[in-house]
């Protein structure tokens, strides 16, 4: 794979010499093989650049001979443990038992959360950058700031994340301790009840993978209002429409499909990352699902677990796939393996949802 | 509204008539447009909205501040950092309050335990960081680049609308599997035998292996941006250059490949400074020991390695190995930053225009 390119300078030289050579025996010599003739210095190019195009060929399908292999000893390794209730098996500190049913919970909860903050506000960024923002200092001042902030990495919003919103969200957990009262217009006192909030909560997760998504989100649903064309705005404003009921009755149903396939891409990303969360303290061992809902039904069931959900301690995918990674036990290794084979096949199925998307918006819009 | 829209309409048609004998007639003209005529009544109510200016100025001011926080985003980063590392309000004592930034900079010792045993010197995290960044670079750089000179230049668009999506997976599988791939793949099964052959002691924690997966990482970013610029190169340019006799070599090397410089550099840039930032994978393959050393057969922490093991560690939240996260922050977010912004310019300022 690291194979240097071959160098273009020796041959530079050569075509000084050899040119002349070449021009003399033409003439008396008719025909002329460039590949099997006696031109040697046509021969070295082509064999030149026979041997780059093959070099770059290498270069190209290494990258799927990684794919493959990757994949293959991840598979491989995963054989010792993975079965159905790894995925219904809470962690444990047995390499037989431990399961990622917490990690899968935590990433649902986290996602759902990342989306429902960055949908809104990265569409809204894009729609004012792309349809409304006029040419001015601020609007390119916010444009070369989203392209820095795209190139910062991950963990760094961690710290942002552990050091505002984790300690507003222990603010607030203090608050409703149970223990604190306050008065209300001077006229009654009020005891706020105590509300299990804890200051690693799974909003606090979210609130910093927000972060970390945006700028891309951003940049898909920009590049996605772009390709809209600009007749379909012309005729909206034309027929007497305002600027925002063209913007949202018009150019956003025309960019929804791109839109969504850019966020969809987008928010898988976050389900992948674990830096943030690291910093923020997540926790790598637990044994605990957000609100303690542990299957699907019980979303419906018990709806006071939904409550609680969102404020409870969390792991996520990533974090416990990490923490069993660096466990001394080499059976982890198997238990490793297995939570990466049910984080790809999750990131696979989002993703298959934004081919999909893509696949039918591509057949039905035509311009 | 729509009578107005009906009515140029209309009058075009009209006018249309008065040129040609047999245009439309004022019925057929009616009748093609569609509409009632201005003065036979109001429209209908559904086409009738009131739209009040002031709501579309609010609708307006609230994407304004949508797009505004990523300014702000940019502002607390900075100032979270600066705040605790150089000035932290409260009982709590900034980092450079205790350290000085000479030290910082200059130390070659890198302990971050409280009391007089600390020693705070960012040159093991960085020799650590850039050795890493430095090996990834030497994995993608090649192979990101002749993987869009070949798939820009050679590859037939079915075989690139194969090859496409390769990439993009491999870009889109998640940090931490490629450190459990380096860990419990690379080393053991690829680095040990292959070094052990030549007579080299490899760690189980090395940077080695963390740098060839975070090279590998960052190798379709290369690709796809190196590739988009290449494409961008006008076709004439090419024939140009096949019509003098130019091989394929030739067209690439000689004459692709620099007219896309810049941006092929910005990509490395950008490659460069993701390999800094790269944090999971690093963590799990490339080990924690801060050693001021080149040696890529042992294990070393980047910074960003130091991060998560000082934030899973379980010291005081206001201890001076906390604290000095926001320092080493600093210096990550500085380097990122300014290696983006130097892509930027040079995207920006060498760029050739092509008509």
């Amino acid at each position: 794979m690291s194979e240097p390119h071959p160098p273009a300078e020796p041959k530079v030289a050569e075509p000084k010499v050899a040119e002349p050579k070449t021009a003399e025996p033409k003439t008396a010599r008719p025909k002329v093989s460039f590949i099997s003739g006696g031109d040697r210095y046509i021969r070295n190019r082509l064999m030149l650049s026979r041997v780059f195009a093959w070099l770059c060929r290498f270069a190209t399908y290494s990258a799927l001979a990684i794919l493959v292999v990757l994949l293959a000893a991840i598979i491989y390794s995963s054989l010792g443990r993975l079965s159905p209730d790894f995925v219904t098996n809470t962690n444990s500190t047995s390499p037989i038992k431990a399961g990622i049913l917490a990690g899968l919970w935590g990433s649902f909860w986290l996602i759902l959360f990342t989306a429902m903050f960055s949908v809104p506000v990265g569409v809204g960024s894009a729609v004012y950058l792309e349809e409304i923002a006029k040419d001015n200092m601020l609007v390119r001042i916010i444009k070369v700031n989203l392209a820095n902030l795209a190139g910062v990495p991950s963990i760094v919003y961690g710290i942002l994340g552990y050091t505002v919103f984790r300690t507003s969200a222990a603010a607030i957990a203090e608050l409703f301790d149970g223990k604190h009262v306050i008065g209300v217009l001077g006229l009654f006192k009020v005891r706020l009840s105590k509300l299990p909030i804890y200051e690693d909560n799974i909003l606090v997760g979210a609130l910093t993978l927000t972060l970390v998504i945006l700028p891309t989100v951003i940049a898909a649903s920009q590049e996605a209002l772009r390709s809209v064309p600009g007749s379909i705005r012309v005729a909206s404003l034309a027929l007497g429409a305002t600027r925002w009921q063209t913007i949202w009755r018009q150019v956003i149903p025309a960019a929804l499909p791109g839109i969504s396939t850019g966020v969809i891409l987008s928010t898988s990303r976050a389900i992948g990352e674990a830096a943030p969360l690291i910093m923020l303290g997540a926790l790598t061992y637990t044994s605990m699902c957000p609100g303690g809902i542990e299957s699907p039904l019980e979303l419906l069931t018990r709806p006071s677990k939904l409550m609680q959900a969102p404020l409870d301690q969390f792991t996520a995918m990533p974090i416990e796939i990490y923490d069993w990674s660096k466990q001394p036990d080499a059976r982890f290794t198997a238990v490793a393996a297995s939570g990466i084979v049910v984080l790809l096949v999750v990131l696979l199925s989002i993703n298959s949802v934004a081919m999909i998307v893509r696949h039918f918006a591509s057949r039905r819009l035509k311009w | 509204l729509f009578s107005v829209a009906g009515s140029l309409e209309k009058k075009r048609l009209e006018e249309l008539r008065v040129g040609v004998v047999a245009g439309p007639s004022e019925s057929e003209i009616n009748a093609m447009t569609g509409l009632i005529p201005m003065t036979m009544g109001k429209l209908p109510a559904w086409a009738v909205q009131r739209v009040s200016r002031r709501h579309e100025k609010l609708i307006q001011a609230a994407l304004f501040l949508c797009a505004a926080l990523s300014v702000l985003t940019t502002a607390a980063i900075i100032l979270v950092l600066l705040g605790n590392a150089v000035y932290a309000p409260g009982a709590r004592n900034a980092f450079f309050e205790q350290v000085s930034l000479w030290d910082f900079l200059t130390g070659t010792h890198w302990k971050p335990v409280d009391g007089p045993a600390g020693r705070f010197g960012i040159i093991p995290l960085l020799s650590g960081t850039i050795m890493v960044a430095v090996i990834a670079s030497l994995v993608s750089v090649p192979a990101g680049l002749g993987a869009a000179i070949y798939m820009s230049e050679y590859a037939a668009p079915r075989e690139r609308e194969f090859l496409k999506p390769v990439l993009e997976i491999l870009a889109g599988i998640p940090s931490v599997v490629y450190g459990f791939f380096a860990l419990k793949f690379i080393t053991p099964w690829i680095l040990k035998p292959a070094l052990g052959f030549l007579g080299l002691e490899l760690g189980t924690f090395n940077a080695l292996s963390a740098g060839i997966v975070v090279g590998i990482m960052v190798t379709p970013l290369i690709a796809s941006l190196s590739e988009d610029v290449i494409r961008s190169v006008p076709r004439s340019l090419r024939e140009a250059a096949y019509a003098l006799g130019s091989t394929r070599f030739d067209v690439s090397v000689r004459v692709v490949v620099p007219a896309a410089l810049s941006g092929i550099l910005a990509a490395f840039l950008l490659a460069f400074s993701r390999a800094i930032g790269e944090t999971m994978a690093v963590v799990i393959a490339g080990g924690q020991q801060p050693i001021a050393t080149l040696n890529p057969l042992r294990g070393a922490q980047t910074m960003t390695s130091f991060m998560v093991h000082a934030s899973t560690g379980d010291s005081a939240a206001d201890s001076i190995s906390r604290m000095s996260i926001y320092a080493i922050g600093i210096a990550l977010f500085a380097i990122t930053l300014t290696i983006n912004l130097i892509s930027g310019w040079i995207l920006r300022r060498y760029r050739e225009v092509y008509q």
